[in-house]
């Protein structure tokens, strides 16, 4: 593989993974538990479909084919998407989408801490600011863990299942492919098995706060970097593209 | 003397006390002073503002639904994180209007329950259905710019909370305005279906939008005391003029039509004549019959009711880690 297409994909998996996380994250909007969490978690959305847009500027500039970031984002099927399996899962309840944020938001912040040391600059320029967002977002969404899990018996069971559900997910924002293996050699991409350890220990940290355990069963799903994914993103590009597949080459 | 008479002079004094009170507070307004929530203020200016800051603080809430409604299909990413913003900024304007009333004396609970229940009401204009991306034009563009007509004249009233909310929400409001014309802007400029698709919105949306100023003057049971009282500057029929004049205009620069065969210049009035406002229309809407009460409602009270667990485990877990303090 080429070092620019290596770049290229390389950005649009993480490009990927923030948009369709921040994007279920807006779904909540106007419908969130509480008027201050609206207002979070509208933060934190604006936050990733800002970090995505990065990468997809950055990902259109490499390619070199005059394509634009939405060209990225709204005309790219299903197959094409690379985001992790973790960030389509639908919303569930407000605890679900708490856990699902902060299994994301932990390798985030590891995730950003190691690009920022990355050769090429802007993926660095890119790491270093979406990092200090990053942190806030697991600050958030560690906290709810930890509320919900020490919170009422309800709350705490709820918060499990929670857990139980999205554990599988966690695996694969790890795997690497013939992509890592290109960029790692010239010290571009992050060596992810180097920061596995280290978000096993923050979340398992967490989990002890908040009183919750972590799932026995340790079956783990794969299939996001071959853009093999679960029947939910199909759902979600048909809403989030449906203007301009519907209207082609409209300005909007 | 008994026990009857002497309560009625009780009763006297008390009566003149209150009639001074109200006089002292009357002259004080008229010297164009603010009233602060800690000042002494008549029950009845102390409700009417309660009535109309929740009513005003649920708008924004309700007003977040339709918008709320195309963030997901938003067409670019530029104009999603823009919705997303601009949505945002309204549940902002919530929490906001909200702790002004609270300190009136009412809490945001009692407040949000009496939405629910239907004994608040909220702006008719939200109970209406967003079906284009282009009403996400003219929403910002006629909704936030009646808002703002609105808003500028009660940044002047006379408590002193809402006036400061105000002149800081309004700031925010303009942006919306332009936001929502430049996406209108887009379509006008765009294909011959975006165009057509920003004239069906405009259709949509323009009674509606004139309408949610209020009833008209005759028809505006409280208007005079909110307005001796300074909590209402301006009469509904006034500000709607000024919103049609400044409105028209922007409409001819977008190449759109508005649904209104008698609109016309008034060279005398230098102001736009228009046509009769269907009233039963209005009337219906807030009285629950519009095409979204139901829908709008039931996304406020379900919000509410499957968020309850999570403001159960948040005030336990507080209170568990108070005692553990103590
Ligand atoms: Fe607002
Ligand atoms: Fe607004």
């Amino acid at each position: 593989m080429e070092m620019k297409e290596a770049i290229f994909n390389y950005c649009l998996r993480y490009a990927d993974s923030s948009l369709i996380i921040g994007h279920r994250l807006s779904e909540w909007c106007g419908h969130g538990p509480i008027l201050e969490e609206d207002i979070a978690m509208t933060n934190v959305a604006l936050d990733l479909v800002g970090q995505s847009r990065s990468f997809y500027q950055y990902a259109a500039k490499v390619e070199g084919k005059d394509r634009t970031e939405d060209d990225l984002a709204y005309l790219r099927d299903e197959r094409e998407y690379r985001n992790t399996l973790l960030t389509e899962q639908p919303n569930g309840d407000f605890g679900q989408t708490m856990m699902r944020q902060f299994l994301f938001d932990s390798f985030q912040v590891l995730f950003f801490e190691k690009l920022k040391e990355s050769k090429d600059e802007d993926m660095s320029a890119i790491a270093f600011k979406s990092i200090k967002e990053s942190k806030y977002h697991l600050r958030h969404s560690s906290q709810w863990v930890i509320r919900l899990g020490d919170g009422t018996e309800e709350s705490h069971q709820r918060i499990q299942n929670s857990l139980e559900d999205l554990w599988r997910f966690s695996d694969e924002l790890f795997e690497m492919n013939e992509i890592d293996e290109v960029l790692i050699k010239d010290g571009i991409a992050v060596d992810l098995s180097t920061i596995k350890d280290h978000w096993m220990q923050n979340v398992v940290d967490v989990l002890a706060e908040a009183t919750l355990n972590v799932p026995e069963d340790t079956f783990m799903a794969t299939g996001s970097r071959e853009g093999k994914h679960s029947e939910h993103l199909g759902y979600l590009l048909a809403e989030m593209q449906v203007l301009p597949r519907t209207y082609p080459g409209a300005k909007w | 003397m008994c026990n009857f008479e002497l309560l009625l002079i009780n009763e006297k004094a008390k009566m003149e006390d209150l009639q001074k009170l109200e006089e002292e507070f009357q002259a004080r307004i008229d010297r164009g002073e603010k009233i602060e929530p800690k000042d002494w203020m008549p029950e009845r200016f102390r409700k009417q503002l309660i009535r109309m800051m929740s009513q005003h603080a649920h708008s924004e809430i309700v007003g977040m639904l339709p918008e709320g409604n195309w963030i997901t299909r938003a067409p670019s990413l530029q104009r999603k994180v823009n919705l997303l913003a601009k949505v945002q900024d309204e549940a902002g304007h919530g929490l906001y209007i909200y702790c002004g009333a609270e300190t009136l004396g009412i809490s945001r609970d009692e407040m949000i329950e009496q939405l629910h229940s239907g004994k608040a009401k909220y702006s008719s204009i939200f109970n209406y259905p967003t079906l284009s991306w282009a009403d996400m034009g003219a929403i910002g563009w006629l909704v936030d710019g009646a808002a703002i007509v609105n808003q500028t004249m009660i940044a002047k009233c006379a408590f002193g909370p809402y006036s400061r909310a105000m002149i800081r929400i309004c700031k925010e409001e303009n942006f919306h305005n332009k936001q929502g014309y430049q996406i209108l802007w887009a379509l006008c400029k765009g294909t011959p279906e975006q165009k057509e698709m920003a004239q069906d919105s405009l259709d949509r949306w323009w009674w509606p939008s004139i309408m949610m100023l209020g009833p008209t003057d005759k028809d505006s049971p409280n208007s005079k005391d909110l307005m001796n009282w300074k909590i209402k500057m301006q009469s509904n029929d006034t500000i709607r003029q000024r919103f049609i004049d400044r409105t028209v205009p922007q409409a001819e620069v977008l190449g759109l039509k508005i649904p209104d065969p008698d609109l016309k210049w008034n060279e005398e009035r230098r102001s736009y004549d228009f046509g009769e406002i269907d009233w039963e229309e209005f009337f219906n809407v807030i009285n629950g019959k519009g095409p979204m009460n139901k829908e709008r409602l039931q996304a406020r009270r379900d919000a509410e009711k499957n968020g309850r667990w999570v403001r159960e485990a948040a005030n336990t877990y507080y209170k568990k880690r108070k005692e553990q303090a103590a």
